[in-house]
């Protein structure tokens, strides 16, 4: 058995469109996904993320690389030979058939007797709650239900892995908070890796084991969400996950607490985190997310501190959006926690006030820039 | 030896079965394939017949001889023909106004009453659109003839002292033709009508516009598609007819519908038969390019 | 569109539309149970115009040959015409225009063009014209209805069914049968009633492509009415006009179950 179960080398897939040009939808992407893996790509929509899945269940086959599902490589090996399954976007329920044959499709496909696929159809639907639905028709059911036949139909085949192609868009947000729990607290009773689809980052954030990030074809970052989100290693990774502040920088040296860069808007250096093989002189983007911004009466010691003014601040509840014009104009977003309850304004910030930005050196990445 | 043959043959199978799941081109060819052939053999073959036979010559017999010949097409600038030819537009033209006289109002309505009401008044329209057509003239020939229905019913209110001669009349083939083409313009007119969203009619009402205004500017302009498609959907066919003048017009009406079959039926000149054909036919390809390029006309409004 | 009440002008002028539909329909069906042969005034009821219908032997053969033409055009012309439609709905392919706008063709030329068409093919070859010329007519102009019509309900067809089917285990042909078919099943079955209709429905294509003793039920119903009114065509009319009625009301509940 090999140690990974789905490995994508160097897959490029390229459509010809209707016009007659050709576009790339992945570009020279490798990955490699672990047994039991909950494995997330994320995106945004055109990136290459679904096309990926899809090459992995064989609805599409790569222009050039392979595709190895268990070690083996699958070359044109259509859908129907492949060991995973899949839950589509749109569900794809039969709806010519009941929630009870939907699911026992896959299994007389693999003909299997007709006793156990009454059991098993009726083990798949009470491990997502529909025992008792088995006679309804897909379109007699809500959104919700129609999603877990899907699971259902995909699961009971007990395949390798499970193909998730944002299986949660279509429900409104308090359902899909539910089920990226209830479909984590599955995946981890089954054991089987889920390859998850979406370009929702906090759904992937909640959920994943490991996260790849990919942007018009590439697989920019892999690595776990705690990675992903603290050490992004390039300016499109740190801005589609979370938000981030951006200064334009030239790299000028390393030294023992990282590396030293020019920020010619700020007039000023800042010390941060190199990510990556930087060199000095080299166009850097240096990245600080917004809750990491400390706003002070004071700088602080050890820390890059910027004087600044309060322009706009916007209250949320948990938080404090604030927006800062430091020194030459930049703006940067800085949230605070409100920690105390008070209804004293002053403790909320006020237009106009005059602060400090302390922008610790650990809370600063020095990233190439795109 | 067997064996392997039958190896191979599998082999080869599985190759071109594996050539065409991986080639969509090769898919939509094997789909189309039977459609194209069909349709290749059964019409297209015979049009192109009908053309080059639109250009032979007829024999002493009322047999074809093989000579070219322009004569057939310029014989169709005879008077009589022209004649004909024009009677033919005239009747297509009436029956295509007066259809869409009736049928406008009526799938203006049905596209406005609540859906129940529009299911059962849809249906009823499309009862005398499935059955067959003769009986539909046969039904307005016991009305109309002399000794009819009509004759008789006016006749007993003393309305009138001899019975009216309506039938073997061209008013008596429009009368029939308006009533065989009337299901072919109120459906796709209803099929255009229908898709006009309230919130358009809503937004017009908002922005001032009255009814009239909100009729002339947003509903009439929507619904050309579908006066295109039943214009096209009456006219051509009505222009080519000749059942319902054979049967109500009597000898008196000809259209060239009726032309077209008696130079192959009783005339047996088929060059000068085909020739009318190439017209008709040309006539309404015409006819229906300049009128899908000028309005513009979607499919779905024809089935 | 709007559900606003149409005036009191449109009631009335619609009413007035479905009597001068009705009237004559109604009156058909009323005179086939006439006594009076003439058919000129009411004198009593009775069947007999049905029993006499059903001795008819002319009639009867004319009825066993549309439906033998009918049934077997039908079925052919509803298998190529689907796919078809697959093949223009899904699918790109050389000479894609050119087919999809020789499928309008039949649609829109008149009839009595394709008529003569089909008669100048079948003499130039030598066939000699009967049931067979006749069929294989009604395929050619069934054909591109077919196709329009389980064309027009392909276009929200979600292809993904077909993909999860294969990737739950089904290769092509089982998908096709298990999946594609039951779905697509509605346009289809439309496509084959329309097909049904038109081939019983149609006089001059039939006219032109008979032969002697091909006789069908429109050919023989032109010949009794042309120059005479007879109250068996009342009957046979009213019979048809049932049949119609009933198919299509149970084709509109199906309907709307599946809904």
């Amino acid at each position: 058995m090999s140690e990974f179960v789905i490995e994508l080398v160097d897959v490029v897939k390229r459509f010809a469109t209707p016009e007659g040009n050709e576009v790339t939808a992945v570009d020279h992407v490798s990955l490699q996904i672990r047994h039991g893996e909950f494995f997330s790509l994320l995106g945004p929509s055109g990136c290459g993320k679904t096309t990926s899945l899809r090459m992995i269940a064989g609805f599409e086959w790569p222009t050039s690389g392979e595709v190895l599902i268990d070690g083996k490589p699958m070359g044109r090996t259509p859908p129907f030979w492949r060991p995973v399954n899949t839950v589509f976007q749109s569900y794809a329920l039969f709806q010519h058939m009941t929630v009870f044959q939907n699911v026992a499709f896959g299994l007389e496909m693999d003909k299997t007797p007709a006793s156990e696929i009454k059991h098993r159809v009726g083990e798949a639907l009470e491990m997502v709650k529909l025992s008792g639905m088995e006679r309804r028709k897909p379109r007699q059911l809500s959104g919700g239900q129609q999603q877990r036949v899907a699971l259902a139909r995909a699961l009971v085949k007990r395949p390798k892995v499970l193909l998730l192609d944002e299986p949660l868009g279509a429900l409104d947000l308090k359902l899909r908070r539910e089920m990226q729990i209830e479909l984590k607290t599955l995946q981890e009773q089954v054991g089987i890796t889920f390859i998850y689809v979406t370009h929702d980052q906090e759904e992937a954030l909640t959920m994943s084991d490991r996260i790849t990030v990919m942007n018009r074809g590439k697989a920019l970052q892999t690595g776990s969400p705690v990675e992903i989100y603290e050490r992004p290693n390039c300016r499109f990774v740190a801005d589609f996950i979370g938000q981030a502040n951006f200064f334009a920088g030239k790299m000028l040296a390393f030294d023992d607490q990282g590396a030293r860069v020019a920020i010619p808007a700020l007039q000023t250096e800042l010390i941060g985190q190199p990510v990556g093989n930087l060199e000095p002189g080299q166009a850097v983007a240096v990245s600080i997310r917004p809750e990491k911004v400390r706003i002070a009466q004071e700088p602080a010691f050890g820390s890059n501190s910027v004087r600044g003014r309060v322009i706009h601040t916007t209250y949320i509840g948990s938080n404090t959006h604030v927006l800062l014009e430091l020194a030459g104009g930049v703006r940067i977003n800085a949230w605070e926690q409100n920690k105390i309850s008070t209804l004293d304004p002053k403790a909320y910030f006020l237009p106009g006030q005059e602060i400090w930005a302390n922008l610790f050196p650990e809370n600063v990445l020095i990233l190439p820039e795109d | 030896m067997a064996a392997s043959t039958r190896g191979t043959v599998l082999k080869k199978r599985r190759l071109s079965l594996a050539a065409l799941r991986e080639s969509t081109t090769a898919q939509g060819l094997a789909l189309i394939a039977p459609t194209a052939l069909y349709l290749l053999v059964f019409m297209i073959v015979p049009m192109i017949l009908v053309g080059i036979l639109s250009l032979m010559t007829r024999g002493p017999y009322g047999n074809v001889v093989y000579r070219l010949n322009f004569d057939n097409y310029t014989r169709l600038i005879d008077p009589l023909y022209l004649r004909i030819l024009m009677y033919s537009i005239g009747v297509g033209a009436a029956t295509t106004l007066i259809t869409l006289v009736i049928g406008y109002p009526l799938a203006y309505y049905i596209a406005r009453v609540p859906a129940r009401q529009r299911n059962v008044l849809l249906f009823l329209i499309l009862v005398p659109f499935w059955t067959n057509f003769i009986i539909r003239i046969y039904a307005w020939i016991m009305i109309l003839r002399t000794e009819g229905l009509l004759n008789s019913f006016l006749l007993n209110l003393g309305l009138i002292k001899v019975p009216l001669d309506i039938l073997y009349t061209p008013t008596a083939v429009l009368i029939g033709m308006v009533y065989e083409f009337l299901p072919f313009m109120i459906l796709p007119l209803y099929t255009s009508l229908e898709k006009i969203e309230n919130a358009q009619l809503e937004a017009a009402a908002d922005l001032g516009a009255r009814p009239l205004a909100s009729f002339l500017r947003i509903t009439f302009p929507l619904s050309l598609p579908g006066i295109t498609a039943g214009s096209i959907l009456t006219f051509i066919p009505a222009m080519g007819m000749f059942v319902v003048p054979d049967l109500m017009g009597g000898a008196k009406t000809i259209l060239i519908g009726n032309l077209v079959r008696n130079q192959f039926l009783t005339a047996r000149d088929w060059p000068f038969g085909a020739a009318s054909s190439m017209l008709l036919m040309f006539l309404t390809l015409a006819m229906t390019l300049y009128y899908t390029r000028k309005v513009g006309f979607s499919e779905d409004l024809l089935v | 569109m709007s559900e606003k009440k149409p005036s009191a002008w449109l009631r009335l002028f619609s009413a007035l539309v479905y009597l001068y539909i009705y009237l004559p329909i109604v009156l058909l069906v009323i005179f086939s149970f006439n006594k009076q042969k003439l058919n000129v005034s009411w004198e009593g009821f009775t069947l007999s115009w049905y029993q006499e219908l059903f001795r008819n032997q002319q009639i009867l053969l004319a009825i066993r040959n549309s439906l033998t033409i009918a049934l077997v055009s039908t079925i052919v012309a509803t298998i190529i015409g689907t796919l078809a439609a697959l093949a223009l709905q899904r699918y790109r392919f050389p000479g894609y225009t050119l087919t999809e706008s020789t499928l309008y063709i039949p649609v829109i030329i008149p009839e009595v063009v394709m008529g003569i068409s089909l008669l100048v093919f079948f003499s130039l070859i030598g066939v000699r014209l009967g049931l067979g010329t006749i069929t294989l007519s009604h395929i050619a102009f069934s054909i591109p209805f077919v196709a329009l019509v389980v064309r027009a309900r392909l276009h929200g067809f979600d292809k993904s069914i077909e993909e999860a089917a294969m990737d739950l285990g089904a290769n092509e042909l089982t998908t096709f049968w298990r999946v594609t078919l039951p779905t697509i099943l509605p346009g289809v079955l439309s496509g084959a009633l329309l097909a049904l209709t038109l081939s019983l429905d149609d006089y001059v294509i039939t006219y032109f492509t008979a032969g002697p003793g091909s006789t069908t039920l429109p050919l023989r119903i032109f010949s009794m009415v042309r120059f005479a009114v007879t109250p068996e065509v009342n009957a046979l009319s009213t019979i048809w006009v049932a049949t119609v009625f009933l198919v299509l009301l149970i084709g509109q509940m199906v309907q709307n179950r599946q809904r």
